[in-house]
Order: structure tokens, then C-alpha cells, then sequence
């Protein structure tokens, strides 16, 4: 009797299990954000840190960091008035809400319209992905900052940020 | 053909021909120098302003060597986890040759540093030091 019942249940568990997988490759949850490809923007926004993908904030997120670069999270990154205009019109028109939409996925979830986020790693969405990553791996010296994605995603510069 | 050929040709031959004299850090080091009364510009001052601790900066970044590293032939490291390129000219040879970029960061880096911009003695005397690295 239950050497009959293997067979179906087994291949019921690896359908499910296909369908899981399927279910979150089209809900975007491929963990893939296109990197910045125009080299002014590259090297402005990618010197200190990585070129953090335009499509992991909202545009209301980048129009509010633009206009405050003399203190960015704490250190004055004010570039020209020319540099500024281009590097906020690339990061408007490849915003989570904008042109990055098909990246963004469920990233902007829990984000309220127009709230503006500044700290990508604040964003729930963010915060859920990673609540399994114990502290002493954050304050491992390869690692220090929540924002040193490249530490642990290999490939986060191409930016793929798979586990 | 033939002709406009040669005339390409002579046209480059007078572009690379043009003054060779001082390339973008030379310019740069006059540039300081004409800025400051000092006699010159010396790579022991630059190595000593290099690896001093200062008070008035962020706390986290004390030294210039908090982010480059003690050796200036190795690459250094942002707070956030970049990689930065060596300093010295021997290893990192496009460094210090867009003038708009090192007046950028030492305007940043001094601020972050020093608590205040550096002053044309000591970015020659810096400049000074990582050249001749």
C-alpha cells in the first residue's frame, strides 16, 4: 500500500516545489539590479561605496539624497552643479518606481508613497532578506558596514545579489 | 592621397611634438608653489603629514593611512568596502594627472581629516611624497 503512494507523493512534494521556485522567479525575487553603466555616474557614486543600483530606492529616495550631498550619511560628497544634474537624472530615470521597475520586484514593499528612504538596508524588504545574517558577521572586519553588499554578495558590482 | 596622407601624418607629428616639458603633475606641483612663499616642497614633510594622527577630523578617520594603508605601494580601503588604488606613482602610474580629481579629494579627504581644507604647502609636500613612491 504505501510503496503505491510514494511515487505520487514524492512527485506532488517536487511539483509544489517547482512551483515555489517558478512563483518567486516571476515575482522578480531574482536578486538582480542592473548596475550603473554611465562612467561619470559610476565613478562619483562608486568611489567610496559601491555604485549602489539606482533601481533600490524610489526617485522621491535619490531627488532627496541629491539635494543634500553636503552631509551624505555624514561625509561631505558635494559634487558641480553639472555632475549633480546628471547623476540625479540617471538615478530618477532608473528608480525602483521608474525605469528600474522590473529590478525593484518587491523591494518597495512597506514603502509608503512619497516617504522618500534614504538608507536602502532600512527598507523592509531589505530588513527581511537579511534578518538571518547574526551580528558578529556584520561587524566582521571583511564586512563593518551594511553597505559593503560586496563583502558577502560576490557579485553585487554586476549586480547580482544572490545569497 | 598620398598627400593627405602626409599631411595626417605631419599633423600628429606636430601634435606629439608639442611641449612635453611638464606633464599634469609637474603643473600641478607649480601650481601649489606658486601658491605658497615656502622654499619648496619636501616627501619627508609629505610622509610625516601622510601618517600623523589628527584630531580635528572624524574620529574614525584620525590619519590619511586610517583609509590608504601604511604602505603606499599596497591599495587601500574605504570605510564601505571599496578597494583603493595605491598611492604611490610607481605602482598606480595614472595617479595625480587630472588635476579637477586630486583637488576633489584632497578637499574631501583633508575635511574628513584634518577638519579642514589643506593648505598648498602641504598638498605639494604630499604630492611630493607619493611621487616619489
Amino acid at each position: 500500500m504505501n510503496l503505491t503512494y510514494r511515487p505520487l507523493v514524492l512527485g506532488i512534494t517536487a511539483l509544489c516545489f517547482s512551483a515555489i521556485v517558478l512563483g518567486r522567479a516571476q515575482a522578480g525575487g531574482n536578486h538582480f539590479y542592473a548596475p550603473v553603466v554611465d562612467q561619470v555616474v559610476k565613478e562619483e557614486c562608486g568611489s567610496c561605496h559601491i555604485a549602489f543600483a539606482p533601481s533600490m530606492l524610489p526617485a522621491s529616495s535619490w531627488q532627496r539624497m541629491m539635494g543634500n550631498l553636503k552631509n551624505h550619511f555624514g561625509d561631505d560628497a558635494s559634487v558641480d552643479a553639472e555632475t549633480a544634474a546628471r547623476i540625479s537624472r540617471y538615478h530618477m530615470a532608473n528608480a525602483a518606481d521608474a525605469g528600474g521597475q522590473r529590478y525593484s520586484g518587491k523591494l518597495l514593499k512597506g514603502v509608503a508613497p512619497g516617504s522618500a528612504p534614504q538608507r536602502i538596508t532600512e527598507l523592509p524588504a531589505w530588513v527581511r532578506e537579511h534578518r538571518k545574517v547574526p551580528g558578529w558577521e556584520w561587524r566582521h572586519k571583511d564586512v563593518r558596514t551594511k553597505a559593503n553588499c560586496a563583502a558577502c554578495h560576490a557579485y553585487a558590482e554586476q549586480g547580482y545579489y544572490d545569497e | 592621397m598620398k598627400r593627405t596622407i602626409a599631411a595626417t601624418l605631419a599633423t600628429f607629428a606636430v601634435a606629439f611634438a608639442a611641449p612635453v616639458s611638464a606633464g599634469p603633475r609637474e603643473d600641478l606641483l607649480a601650481q601649489y608653489a606658486s601658491a605658497t612663499q615656502s622654499s619648496g616642497f619636501s616627501a619627508v614633510r609629505g610622509q610625516a603629514l601622510h601618517t600623523r594622527n589628527f584630531a580635528g577630523g572624524k574620529a574614525d578617520t584620525p590619519a590619511c593611512i586610517s583609509c590608504h594603508g601604511k604602505d603606499t605601494r599596497s591599495p587601500g580601503r574605504t570605510p564601505a568596502g571599496k578597494p583603493i588604488a595605491p598611492l604611490a606613482v610607481s605602482v598606480t602610474p595614472t595617479r595625480y594627472t587630472d588635476p579637477a580629481k586630486v583637488e576633489k579629494w584632497f578637499k574631501r579627504n583633508c575635511i574628513e581629516v584634518l577638519g579642514r581644507e589643506c593648505t598648498p604647502q602641504e598638498k605639494g609636500d604630499w604630492l611630493a611624497y607619493t611621487i616619489s613612491q
